[in-house]
């Protein structure tokens, strides 16, 4: 479920990058609050947890196939919304940082469809109302279990989205959201079942684990109105800033809307691809943004056969180029090694 | 459990890589870390069909492999991982997207093949960039990056804290599952029946080992504070940090292959 750089655009992955630290600040600033030392090397540890323990295969039964916890609910359940929030920021840099998986520029959104939906969404108003009553081992699995499959479907509905505005994939939103969500619902399940399995099996065995941070938060408020009014703001700021930039050089978001105005002629005429567009057109928010447009054709992209000849000669050129100059340092490292 | 003992030793590899001391490793992280976001944004910010012009940016990782003295077939198999993803995602593009947009010797190739290759030349150029900058910065550097960016200390010492245990947890991992394999024999994964023992007793285990952390990190002084090394910048990081953004940005505003190939062709 992770995002790779290559499948997000700089605009998209900005926001993303802004809200995810938007929602980072804010968790600090709680957790600082109510700064308990003892929580800064807990997080640290039980970041290790979840990453080490996504490694474990376990088997569904009934199925050759196998599943892995989901660490954000089971992160937030432990340490709270705001810990738990800044843990898996953490694990998930290093997974981008360590193993490629997802990427830097796209961190931001991992962060958010990983971290922000589960913290601070499902388990709130999940599995935070269904214990509210008090704590049994039956509400605690139904909270858990429900609680990951919301926030797994939260996610990869936010994928889709993602992928969607930064005009990766030709796929329609509506298919690529009928391709994603089944398979998130199955993904889910799974997760929610082992994460459940895990809290009841550490209630049952340890209770004061689970008991200080679930009487904390019910005896607290928590003012979800000043998280929200901090991440619109980060994400209106950075959003305009982009787009100033987008404006001032018309290369990325502008360009295309540009494009896909002022190109009419190129508009593809098989009649499917004209009702697709006119429907996506009218369920998407950014409908002049949307995927499968028209051609963008660049005024410097080879078309005619005469450029595209000179074309393929500089790319190959450039690559040769960049090949040798790595050779040139070689070599001339080489050679001051043996100087020595 | 294969993977967890691969995870041990690619954590480790990288490690051990950042530990060198070439020309780039000896860069101030925090200019390391900002050519790499800015280069990851230049890449991705090409359009779907411009795939001439990422061919230049093949320059930087090329770069970074001969002076960092980072080998460079161990890199690219870690960067083959994420492939699958991006693979799969695009390949949609060439079914769907059929618009004839270039003809080369009377073959017409379409605006999809063209956008999928784009894509995962995107896919490489970005994983090599994110491995390269661990390779050359190694954690530790990357955390002092981080805080010189104002990055509240609480999580850089969570963040760092976390890395730590990573691999202890690894090998907690590795001996429950050697002991589980042994009694289980002939079994793929773990049974439903254990799974919340099994998970959560490693749990428990975790919690109390992060106490003891706190205890450990106490005697020794710990009071929040997290204090590193300073690393000064200097005139070679400068250099170097105005050289690439200048860099990455002519190969954004000029097709460098295009005016290359017009110049040799006479177009």
């Amino acid at each position: 479920m992770h995002m790779a750089d290559a499948l997000i655009s700089p605009v998209v992955g900005g926001i993303m990058w802004a809200t995810s630290a938007g929602a980072a600040s804010y968790s600090i600033k709680k957790i600082k609050l109510d700064l308990d030392e003892k929580k800064i090397p807990l997080m640290g540890v039980m970041g290790a947890f979840v990453f080490a323990a996504q490694m474990i295969n376990f088997t569904i039964p009934g199925t050759g196939s196998s599943g892995h916890i989901g660490g954000g609910i089971l992160l937030a359940i432990l340490l709270g919304p705001y810990a738990g929030f800044l843990t898996m920021a953490s694990v998930l840099a290093i997974q981008a940082l360590f193993f490629a998986d997802g990427g830097l520029l796209a961190l931001g959104s991992n962060i958010f469809n990983l971290g922000f939906y589960t913290c601070f969404i499902a388990y709130p108003l999940i599995y935070k109302s269904i214990i509210k009553k008090g704590i049994t081992k039956k509400r605690i699995f139904v909270g858990s279990l429900l609680a990951s499959v919301i926030g797994l479907q939260l996610g990869s509905f936010s994928v889709v989205l993602q992928t969607f505005f930064s005009g990766i994939t030709e796929l329609p939103l509506l298919s690529f959201l009928l391709l994603m969500q089944p398979i998130h619902l199955a993904i889910g399940l799974i997760e929610g079942l082992i994460t459940a399995a895990v809290v009841t099996f550490v209630w049952s065995a340890r209770p004061e684990i689970l008991e200080p941070i679930n009487s904390k938060i019910r005896s607290k408020n928590m003012s979800y109105k000043k998280l929200i009014a901090v991440l619109l703001c980060s994400a209106v700021l950075i959003g305009s800033m982009l787009s100033w930039y987008a404006s001032s050089n018309p290369d990325g978001l502008e360009w295309a809307i540009e494009n896909i105005t002022g190109n009419a002629e190129l508009e593809s005429s098989e009649n499917l691809h004209t009702t697709l567009e006119s429907f996506q057109e009218k369920i998407s928010f950014l409908p002049d943004y949307s995927l499968k447009t028209k051609v963008e054709v660049e005024s410097n992209t080879p078309v005619d056969v005469g450029t595209s000849v000179s074309g393929l000669i500089g790319g190959l050129l450039t690559l040769f180029l960049a090949i040798s100059i790595g050779l040139v340092i070689k070599l001339f490292k080489n050679k001051r090694l043996k100087e020595n | 459990m294969a993977n967890v003992s691969d995870s041990i030793y690619e954590i480790r590899y990288l490690d051990e890589l950042s530990q060198k001391n070439s020309f780039i490793h000896k860069l101030h992280p925090l200019v390391k870390l900002i050519v790499s976001i800015f280069y990851i944004i230049i890449t991705v910010s090409f359009g779907k069909y411009e795939i001439l012009s990422l061919t230049p940016l093949t320059i930087y990782p090329i770069i970074l492999f001969t002076l960092g003295d980072i080998k460079f077939f161990p890199i690219l198999k870690r960067s083959f991982l994420v492939l699958p993803v991006v693979l799969g995602l695009g390949i949609f593009n060439p079914i769907l997207d059929r618009e004839p947009l270039l003809t080369f010797m009377n073959f017409a190739i379409t605006g999809g093949w063209i956008s999928y290759l784009s894509l995962i030349m995107k896919c490489f150029l970005t994983v090599l960039c994110a491995l390269l900058l661990i390779s050359t910065t190694g954690i530790n550097n990357i955390a002092i990056a981080l805080r010189s960016l104002l990055i509240p200390k609480i999580f850089v010492t969570q963040f760092l804290l976390t890395y730590r245990y990573i691999s202890v947890l690894l090998e907690e991992i590795i001996s429950i599952w050697t002991a589980y394999s042994l009694r289980a024999p002939e079994q793929k994964g773990i049974s439903y029946k254990s799974w919340g023992p099994l998970l959560g007793q490693l749990l428990i285990r975790t919690y109390d080992r992060a106490q003891r952390i706190y205890n450990g990190m106490v005697l020794r002084g710990f009071s929040g504070e997290f204090y590193q090394d300073k690393i000064r910048f200097s005139l070679i990081d400068f250099c170097y940090l105005v050289i690439m953004i200048v860099f990455l940005l002519l190969t954004k505003l000029y097709n460098i292959p295009l005016i290359l190939g017009n110049i040799l062709t006479g177009v």
